[in-house]
């Protein structure tokens, strides 16, 4: 069945035509408030607002290149309990991946949710963010200027929403696309299709091929990135010395969309050490780097977090000594989720790969032998 | 190498299997390497992926990680779980040049106690062949 609706109107640019499609979702009955990026006078910042006047939505920017930090955190925690109707939320395609995790992590709720994301056009590096104003007159940033982690993005086109706002390959330039991805998506359409007086048609081929071609481009530098990172962490040294500017802030863990935990075990008492552990570790190393334990934590967020990393770049823009945190957990990321045939927020429906096991699969890990045929290092066992 | 390479190991064995064929790897004086340092914990399935990484961190050659044959976990399915920890760790040790090879998981049972032996004999040849843990070769501080 068709479920696209085409706006288009002469006189208005694809942000204004948004502005008035979220003005008419928050003016439908069971929608209580939309939460989106915006900026709203007087502050002269984009940050994601949560929004009830319809009139204010004159200042949402959804399409914005300013990405200051992953908004799944602050949907997560608007979506834990029920309000008298659902809050309308307009996120990036990576923050609705990050919110399918979080839910899986029981932090979210998406039944409370109405989840509209749009064709992402990239996000700049949040050090290239002053002086950045929303465009008016849509043009979409160059790809080289974007942030590493969007120019190794495949995942442009938003999963898992109940309305997708479809931009790549429409033309003319003052029309947007309209898709339904569920019931509840589809409900709200049809108002405005009602209203507007549209018709329903199928997806445009021209956003397809425009798609393709996209994913291309971003599957040929992400490779790229993959096989330089792999090539620069092949060692201990070496990721000690990637590291080596970390002042163990752990802003990367703050801004980690998907690193949840109330308290961080970093923050606890077994990393308190005594004074006498420290010396006693510059006596074997003849030395030891203060802050100590900066390759442990890092390793720990990679064995914590990477299954569920959806390479929002997050956590490189948080560096205040610009390490290039995401790369790693990118290319980390791509190998643990490809172990466990598992993507971070591709399915609502997958379980997390250390929630669950099943009795017969990775038998080629058990045995002190490396052949998969082997026993499970036992002579006796039938 | 002119001096030889006494690897040292970490074994995270469970209590009521791999412990337990230790313990009568021990009253049947059956002897094993001293190479290896047994810790003992409840299940392989409260192994927490830290220690593992702690103990490669620390300079351990090896992590062996033993518990009970599946179906066999005190605790119904601690094994399974640890399994897949490993799973994990075997993608996640080579980003720091810690081959895989250098993390064991086997499921040695509480009557095993030959068998205990024998793999741990063969742990020491194999950390032998795979020389020191990059760890302790490099500066890593």
């Amino acid at each position: 069945m068709a479920h696209t609706l085409f706006l288009t109107s002469a006189d208005e640019t694809p942000l204004t035509l948004i502005r008035n499609f979220l003005k008419s979702v928050l003016q439908t009955e069971s929608v209580q408030a939309v939460l989106v990026p915006a900026k709203l006078l007087p502050s002269d910042t984009l940050m994601p607002h949560l929004i009830s006047d319809p009139d204010l939505l004159a200042g949402a920017d959804p399409l914005s290149p300013v990405f200051p930090l992953n908004a799944s955190r602050m949907a997560a925690k608007l979506s834990v309990k029920p309000v008298q109707g659902k809050i309308a939320m307009v996120l990036r395609p990576c923050e609705i991946r990050a919110l399918v995790e979080l839910e899986k992590l029981k932090q979210a709720n998406l039944e409370n949710c109405l989840l509209i994301g749009a064709d992402c056009m990239g996000a700049v590096s949040a050090k290239d963010h002053t002086n950045m104003d929303p465009p008016e007159n849509f043009s979409p940033p160059k790809e080289e200027n974007l942030a590493p982690a969007c120019r190794a993005c495949e995942h442009f086109v938003p999963e898992n929403t109940d309305i997708t706002i479809g931009l790549f390959g429409i033309t003319p330039k003052e029309t947007i696309m309209l898709q339904a991805g569920t019931d509840a998506g589809m409900t709200l359409l049809k108002k405005i299709a009602k209203d507007t007086g549209r018709q329903f048609t199928e997806d445009a081929s021209e956003r397809q091929t425009a798609v393709a071609e996209k994913l291309k481009q971003r599957i040929g530098y992400r490779d790229a990135m993959f096989a330089a990172t792999r090539q620069a962490l092949d060692s201990p040294e070496n990721f000690a010395r990637y590291f080596e500017r970390c002042i163990n802030c752990y802003n990367c863990r703050v801004a980690c969309p998907v690193c949840y935990c109330r308290e961080c075990v970093f923050n606890t008492d077994v990393f308190d050490h005594a004074p006498y552990r420290y010396v006693q570790w510059a006596r074997r190393k003849g030395a030891i780097r203060m802050p100590a334990d900066t390759v442990f934590y890092h390793m720990t967020r990679l064995a914590h977090m990477s299954l569920s990393c959806v390479g929002c770049g997050q956590c490189s823009n948080a560096c205040p000594n610009d390490i290039p945190v995401m790369e790693v957990f990118r290319t980390t990321a791509f190998d643990v989720q490809r172990a466990f045939d598992y993507e971070a927020g591709r399915d609502r429906d997958d379980p997390l790969p250390l929630s669950v096991f099943k009795e017969t699969e990775f038998t080629d890990i058990v045995g002190i032998e490396s052949g998969p045929t082997e026993s499970a290092g036992t002579g006796n066992n039938p | 190498m002119t001096q030889a390479h006494h690897p040292l190991i970490i074994a995270f064995v469970c209590n009521w299997c791999t412990y337990t064929a230790a313990d009568l790897a021990g009253t049947s004086r059956l002897a094993y390497p001293e190479n290896i340092r047994l810790i003992r914990v409840m299940c392989t399935g409260m192994v927490d992926p830290q220690y593992i990484i702690k103990a490669f961190l620390e300079g351990a050659d090896m992590v062996l990680v033993s518990g009970c044959h599946p179906g066999d976990c005190h605790y119904i399915n601690g094994n399974y779980k640890a399994r897949r920890r490993i799973k994990l760790l075997k993608e996640i040790l080579p980003r720091i040049g810690i081959e895989k090879e250098r993390l064991k998981l086997t499921w040695i049972g509480a009557s095993d106690g030959i068998q205990f032996s024998k793999t741990m004999q063969e742990l020491v040849v194999q950390a032998k062949k795979l020389g020191p843990n990059p760890v302790n070769t490099q500066s890593v501080r």
